[in-house]
């Protein structure tokens, strides 16, 4: 078959002089030339330029300035949009540093969440104080840095009546968590003690399932998916930036929504 | 009767000295080149980086950028470049913009653009016609392409804020169909960017001039270009 590209008849050659002052300005080392220094921009721009120690520090640097911007940019009363119940997905997404079937389920009834740093009354929780505290519901968007968003129903106690309860010094700049799954997270007061962000105990009104965090996980409306810790084993008020997982990877700290 | 009266409109249009404009300034004026080269690293940390996030999660199932062409090894560090270059991007874009108004150039060079001018233009251009030899004035393609691309720049950095910020910017998030269409918008900004970027080098690349243009200012308007 003959090809596409080919035409059916040969192009009148006397186009060649019509556009002599085209094809002179076609110069191949015009060409050449300009390839080259585009392809010099792109590979200063590759990734060994990522890895120089330099920039990963300037980098770095820049995440540090926009946290501040981020926490300048919260609005301890701006609520997150909210969503009908008809909305939610269920089971929601399970993501974490490992795969589903790596989950270690954590016992309830010997579980204990441990309060530690600035805080007033530092005795353990167990699930049936924590669920003796008023309850709060919540349908929400999970937004996860990668792109990927789901809808949630979520519900527990404030963490900032949380917060309260365990006479917490609410001027102190982090909360801190530990997990079962070695998940270490910190956030920033203010959204620590924003009405959406809650220590869920359910999901889609159930105990939640062991896979998404039992007996207890944070939920936070206001920060990407990552900064919402599961199995939760640990709350400390603290002055100290401790970061987290994914953080000290090179993760945004606030990475607030 | 009426291209005779159109006569001393269009002078008007195409006359920067009669724009009150001072005598003898270069084609881009060095704020121009300097924000202009801003720009073209800005887009490019902004392009490769957001290449390398989108990676993670894409939209299209076919659709996957290789790791040659993106910026930062994984999306951690796409997601630093792209957090950074947001700055040189927004900060550079907006004094690109009130520099393009206050000092009337948007107006100047980009405007009017006429339907006719638009036709006339795209069917030279398919005769191979294409005229290059004065490059102190754009056709009507050109024009549009650059207003099409300074729109598209836009919203890229407003669909960034409500992809950002879909709490705190929830009404924007709201006006742009939610957080996952804002998503989409955002690429489909990038890919009319990158396909202006495909033409916008290829064509200083064949007519250099226009390139070596904005490196030294090119030639002087108003006097006898």
């Amino acid at each position: 078959m003959r090809s596409l590209f080919r035409p059916g008849s040969l192009p009148d050659p006397g186009i060649l002089d019509n556009h002599r002052p085209l094809i002179r300005s076609l110069s191949r080392r015009g060409l050449l030339r300009g390839t080259l220094s585009l392809g010099t921009l792109t590979a200063l721009t590759g990734c060994n330029v990522s890895n120089d120690a330099s920039v990963q520090s300037a980098l770095r640097a820049i995440s540090a300035w926009n946290d501040k911007v981020q926490a300048w940019l919260f609005n301890p009363n701006k609520l997150a949009p909210t969503y009908p119940a008809s909305l939610v997905l269920k089971p929601p997404e399970f993501n974490a540093y490992y795969d589903i079937e790596h989950v270690r389920p954590v016992d309830g009834r010997s579980w204990k969440l441990e309060v530690r740093g600035r805080v007033a009354d530092r005795s353990p929780w167990t699930i049936e104080r924590l669920a003796a505290l008023p309850q709060y519901d919540e349908i929400i968007r999970h937004i996860c840095v990668e792109g990927w968003s789901y809808i949630g129903e979520w519900s527990g106690p404030r963490l900032g009546d949380f917060l309260d309860r365990i006479g917490a010094d609410t001027r102190a700049r982090y909360v801190y968590f530990t997990t079962a799954d070695d998940y270490p997270s910190s956030i920033d007061m203010p959204t620590a003690r924003h009405p959406q962000t809650l220590l869920a105990l359910t999901y889609a009104r159930q105990t939640l399932p062991d896979p998404y965090g039992y007996p207890l996980r944070l939920r936070t409306s206001t920060k990407l998916g990552f900064k919402n810790p599961k199995w939760l084993t640990s709350i400390e008020v603290t002055n100290e930036y401790k970061g987290g997982y994914w953080e000290s990877r090179g993760f945004n700290w606030f990475s607030g929504l | 009767m009426t291209l005779r009266q159109r006569v001393p409109k269009a002078c008007l249009e195409i006359s920067p000295p009669s724009l009150g404009r001072p005598v003898g300034r270069k084609l881009h004026p060095l704020p121009v080149r300097v924000m202009h080269w801003v720009n073209a690293v800005a887009m490019v940390i902004m392009i490769g980086s957001g290449w390398g996030i989108y990676n993670d999660s894409v939209i299209f199932h076919f659709l996957h950028f290789p790791h040659a062409i993106r910026l930062g090894t994984w999306a951690a560090q796409s997601l630093q470049w792209h957090f950074a270059g947001m700055w040189l991007l927004a900060i550079n874009g907006l004094a690109y913009l009130t520099y393009g108004i206050v000092t009337g150039r948007f107006r100047e060079r980009l405007l009017p653009i006429r339907w006719r001018d638009l036709v006339t233009t795209v069917r030279d251009t398919l005769h191979l016609h294409v005229a290059h030899e004065d490059i102190t004035t754009y056709n009507a393609v050109q024009r549009l392409l650059y207003i099409v691309v300074i729109l598209a720049g836009i919203s890229q950095v407003v669909s960034g804020l409500a992809i950002w910020k879909p709490v705190q910017f929830s009404e924007l998030t709201a006006l742009l169909g939610g957080f996952q269409s804002a998503r989409l918008i955002h690429f489909l900004g990038m890919s009319v960017i990158v396909g202006f970027l495909v033409v916008h080098v290829a064509l200083s690349l064949l007519v250099p001039r226009t390139l070596l243009a904005m490196l030294t200012g090119g030639p002087k308007l108003g006097g006898g270009t």
